[in-house]
């Protein structure tokens, strides 16, 4: 057993090592090192807690020893089959998970009943559960959406009710009386119906938000709903009296919170119209229409383009993903490399699906990361670049974010591919991107456009550039 | 509206604030144009040129100063000789000027225009951001002097720039060391490279590395570490031993290269000194050095303003009006990106300006707003770096409320702090230490957190949610218990807490092993 003193000791040690592994996972020096003092708090702090005076009883250890097994075997397979394309789907389906946990802890903590409490202090800790509960549900039901739309089981396009900021409103003043009847039904020793229809609004509320938000904004939702997750942790901490929940909780969910807020800015977009979704509802006007012709070339043309060229960018985009083209893309810019030809990536902050999205593609597909580098590095080299390469990318491509004050992406900061010698864009077709707006990049002068599915050109252009 | 284009009148100008293409243009945005008779023939531009695409020709300074509700003019006013009268005494209040002013080292200017009541852009002040490129006057003139600083070395070098072995014996090529590789630095290497010279080029800030390698030039190193980015991409003032390291690594280069091209500019500074009289004597004779900085002091000790003189066989050359000896390319250049700044100006396309200042290009553009001098702008922030980042970074919520009306900012403050002593008075003491760790976390995470590269986010991401999984130990303290639905609950918790721990701590670890240098 180990003592009370000793416990909080270890919580604290564990705590230290959650603040050195964030801190290590700044750089990539030092970010593996940054994971394995993750890993040793957050061992210490289950093993401490077991050891502990609270788990007693040998039901309680079968239970716990039975699900950490299940839980951790589950966990692992998960971990060693996931692909890097599918890395968006498996956050939010962890955050799912966290938010379920924070629902069923909130709920055992209310069977408990909070003993011994009276007064503020009982008052204070129904809140808490309240407050508990209802995070965990609007996370879970939030990311359980957020899986669908980024596997592709429930549209990409923002789905808004009419009157949808009505219907929040309702759902929040709903909750906050039910919390009132939640007081008073638990001072008469009862309660659950309030706290299961508050439970049952929450989900509704988290499958509304995340409904709303368009593909496009996928990487602030995901990284708003790991901040949520945080938040639920801290919530069960309060609930429980337990500072190392409060303290992890709040690290968690304000780094997640400074993630979507890095997102919002990258997409010169506020938090808020982001949350109330609707991706371009709020900017009003209609973006002009694009028109002019297109210059479509073959693979040839394109490997003749790049032998000539000195200087070259690669853009990669959520299309690179879904083609899974990574590991061509490495192949090509190993051999352009070997050419002697000066080869850089240049990654939007929003690229992708979530936060770093294309970073940990290209890394996957061992593109070297100091070639690597961010939108600010290189949009002011891009006049000296020869060939420019967009592979599956809209959006963060596109001209009329800087050109045309009426475009619903006006302001965002964009890769200004264009002002590069040549421009060779990799797409399927001429659709518009998530955010449904027309691209004047594909109509301009200095841009070639290579239709087909991304990797099977990419392959082509390999082959074409060997040959 | 109506923008007036009056001929320059400083002496030596050949440059003109609009062209035909330009107007044109600029009358589709719905202007009307006019333009002083004479006012392109320094630029090989003439009156019917103008007139062909729909402009006026005006048949005095006098007129068109009078007419004009906009003026746009390349130099700052100053005292016309023909009409023996101040330009600024031209201007009548509610009217718009557009040209160069550098507001910092023209007070008096400033004063007297500020006291005419009219609204002045000063195209020296347009903010240097990737949005604000196409209006900057001041990279697109310094890619012209940089050009030209070349063709001036040329003309006064008795060699050619590019090797050859001729039938009549072999020509080494010219070396050519490059000091200061801004906008002009990098278009006299440019320049340079392509007549075929050795080109080598220094500057303190290391970050200029990549770009001068790219231009294949010869990027020379100084075993010293110290960085000297200013902001707006300048360069700042270094320090004592920085300045003797690089002083000695001049004198050795000027024994060796044939031309140095001196662009080194410190703003608001007077040019810092880096070619020592010494160092002229012992160069070739036939040398020649271009000194971009010459308007500032000059880069060289024996620069002489707008001169070109020779000491110990050396020819240095002072010109301040470079772009000037490119009229036309500089007027076409400098009339686009007054183009731009007016379709900024202009979002309506009607022909009426409006003058956005929550813009933040146009904001720092204008100097005087009606009378109002309004310099210097706020510093920027849309181009901050990582570093600067800190400072504007505020929470979403707060970003949000910006564009609330002030009152209910300060009824959502007030509130706020109300709730927050309010639950002090009621909340009993375990709860506000519980609280106290929780703000401080709250801004520890925030500090840890913005120190992460954008390549890590998606393990950061998955570490934190692996972290989250703490959540288990809310399941653990709660599964020692008599109830069976809270056994039931507990377990259920811990299951899927411990997928999350393990699942996320493992994906991260093998995306981690992905990222290799």
């Amino acid at each position: 057993m180990v003592s009370h003193g000793i416990l909080t000791m270890a919580y604290i040690a564990a705590f230290i090592m959650f603040i050195l592994s964030l801190s290590g996972l700044s750089r990539q020096e030092t970010s593996r090192r940054g994971n394995y003092f993750g890993m040793a708090g957050m061992f210490v702090a289950v093993l401490t807690t077991v050891l502990g005076s609270s788990v007693h009883g040998q039901i309680a250890y079968e239970i716990l020893v039975v699900a950490l097994l299940i839980g951790g075997f589950i966990g692992s397979r998960l971990a060693k089959r996931v692909t890097m394309t599918q890395m968006p789907e498996l956050v939010a389906m962890m955050h799912s998970l966290v938010g379920l946990a924070a629902v069923l802890v909130g709920y055992t903590n209310f069977i408990e009943g909070g003993s011994g409490l009276i007064g503020v202090e009982k008052t204070i800790h129904v809140m808490e559960i309240y407050i508990g509960v209802f995070i965990g549900a609007v996370t879970f039901s939030g990311s359980i959406i957020a899986f669908g739309k980024l596997c592709g089981r429930i549209t990409g396009k923002p789905v808004l009710m009419p009157a949808r900021h009505w219907f929040n409103l309702l759902l929040l003043i709903g909750t906050i009386y039910l919390g009132y009847r939640f007081l008073g039904d638990i001072a008469a020793g009862y309660g659950l119906i309030p706290l299961g229809i508050m439970t049952g609004i929450a989900l509704i509320f988290g499958v509304h938000m995340v409904m709303a938000i368009g593909g496009a904004d996928m990487p602030v939702v995901v990284s708003m709903l790991n901040s949520y997750s945080g938040w639920a942790a801290a919530a069960t901490g309060f609930m429980l009296s337990n500072d190392l929940l409060i303290v992890t909780g709040a690290l968690v969910g304000s780094s997640g919170a400074i993630l979507s807020y890095i997102m919002c800015r990258a997409m010169n977009r506020h938090f808020l119209s982001v949350i109330a979704g609707g991706f371009g509802t709020t900017s009003g006007g209609n973006s002009a229409e694009v028109v002019g012709e297109v210059n479509p070339i073959e693979a040839e043309e394109a490997a003749q383009l790049l032998r000539d060229a000195k200087n070259i960018v690669i853009i990669p985009g959520y299309g690179m993903a879904v083609a899974q083209a990574q590991h061509t893309v490495n192949d090509i810019t190993r051999l352009l490399l070997k050419m002697g030809k000066k080869v850089r990536f240049a990654i939007h902050p929003v690229a992708g699906r979530m936060p770093g999205h294309m970073n940990v593609l290209l890394a996957e597909a061992k593109v070297p990361y100091d070639i690597v580098f961010e939108m600010d590095e290189v949009n002011e080299d891009f006049p000296n670049v020869d060939v420019s390469i967009v592979i599956g990318a809209n959006d963060i491509v596109n001209p009329s974010a800087l050109e045309d004050p009426h475009s619903p992406i006006a302001g965002m900061p964009v890769l200004e591919c264009w002002k590069s010698g040549t421009t060779i864009v990799l797409k399927r077709s001429m659709a518009s991107g998530y955010a449904g707006v027309g691209n004047p990049l594909f109509v301009q002068e200095n841009t070639r456009m290579l239709f087909g599915d991304a990797d099977d050109r990419l392959q082509a252009l390999l082959k074409a550039l060997q040959g | 509206m109506r923008i007036g284009v009056p001929k320059e009148i400083h002496d030596g100008e050949k440059r003109v604030a609009t062209t035909p293409e330009a107007a044109e243009k600029i009358i589709k945005l719905g202007f009307e144009v006019c333009v002083e008779t004479g006012a392109g023939d320094a630029a090989d531009i003439s009156d019917q040129a103008y007139l062909a695409v729909g402009a006026t020709i005006a048949d005095s300074a006098t007129l068109l100063w009078q007419q004009s509700d906009i003026i746009m003019k390349v130099r700052a006013p100053e005292f016309h000789p023909l009409l023996e009268i101040e330009e600024t005494e031209l201007l009548k209040p509610g009217q718009y000027l557009i040209s160069f002013i550098w507001p910092a080292q023209n007070e008096a200017l400033m004063q007297q225009l500020a006291a005419k009541q009219v609204t002045v852009l000063a195209m020296d002040s347009v903010p240097r951001m990737s949005r604000a490129q196409k209006m900057d006057a001041l990279s697109s003139m310094a890619n012209i002097a940089g050009y030209r600083a070349i063709v001036e070395a040329a003309q006064h070098f008795g060699r050619f720039f590019t090797g050859q072995i001729t039938a009549a014996g072999k020509v080494p090529p010219a070396k050519v060391l490059v000091i200061g590789a801004g906008v002009a630095g990098l278009a006299a290497i440019g320049a340079a490279k392509s007549m075929g010279a050795i080109v080598r080029a220094f500057d303190t800030r290391p970050e200029v590395k990549e770009q001068i390698e790219s231009m294949d030039a010869e990027f020379l190193m100084l075993d010293f570490k110290e960085d000297g980015s200013g902001s707006g991409g300048y360069a700042k003032t270094m320090s004592k031993e920085f300045i003797d390291a690089e002083m000695a690594l001049f004198a050795e280069q000027a024994r060796e290269v044939d031309i140095i091209v001196t662009t080194a500019l410190i703003p608001g500074k007077p040019a810092p000194r880096l070619i020592t009289a010494e160092m002229v004597e012992s160069m070739k004779p036939g040398s020649v050095i271009v000194d971009l900085a010459a308007e500032q002091g000059g880069n060289c000790a024996l620069t002489g303003k707008d001169q070109v003189v020779v000491c110990h066989g050396v020819t240095i050359i002072g010109y301040t009006n470079l772009p000037s000896r490119l009229a036309n390319q500089s007027s076409q250049l400098y009339a686009t990106n007054l183009r731009h700044l007016l379709t900024d100006l202009c979002p309506t396309k009607d022909g009426q300006l409006f003058v956005n200042m929550e813009d933040e290009v146009i904001r720092g553009a204008t100097v005087i707003q009606a009378g109002k001098i309004t310099w210097p702008p706020p510093p920027p922030t849309l181009s901050a770096t990582p570093k600067t980042a800190e400072q504007v970074a505020a929470m979403p919520a707060e970003v949000a409320k910006k564009k609330r009306p002030p009152i209910l900012k300060w009824l959502g403050l007030l509130l706020g702090v109300a709730a927050f002593f309010g639950m002090g008075a009621v909340a009993p003491e375990s709860f506000l230490s519980h609280f106290t760790v929780f703000i401080l976390s709250c801004f520890l995470g925030y500090q840890v957190i913005w120190n992460v590269t954008p390549a890590l986010h998606t393990p950061l991401m998955s570490v934190t949610n692996a972290i989250s999984g703490i959540i288990v130990i809310g399941a653990l303290v709660q599964v020692s218990t008599l109830l069976e639905s809270m056994e039931i609950l507990s377990g259920l918790a811990i299951l899927v807490a411990s997928i999350n721990i393990v699942g996320g701590f493992l994906v991260t670890r093998r995306m981690l092993e992905m990222f290799r240098k």
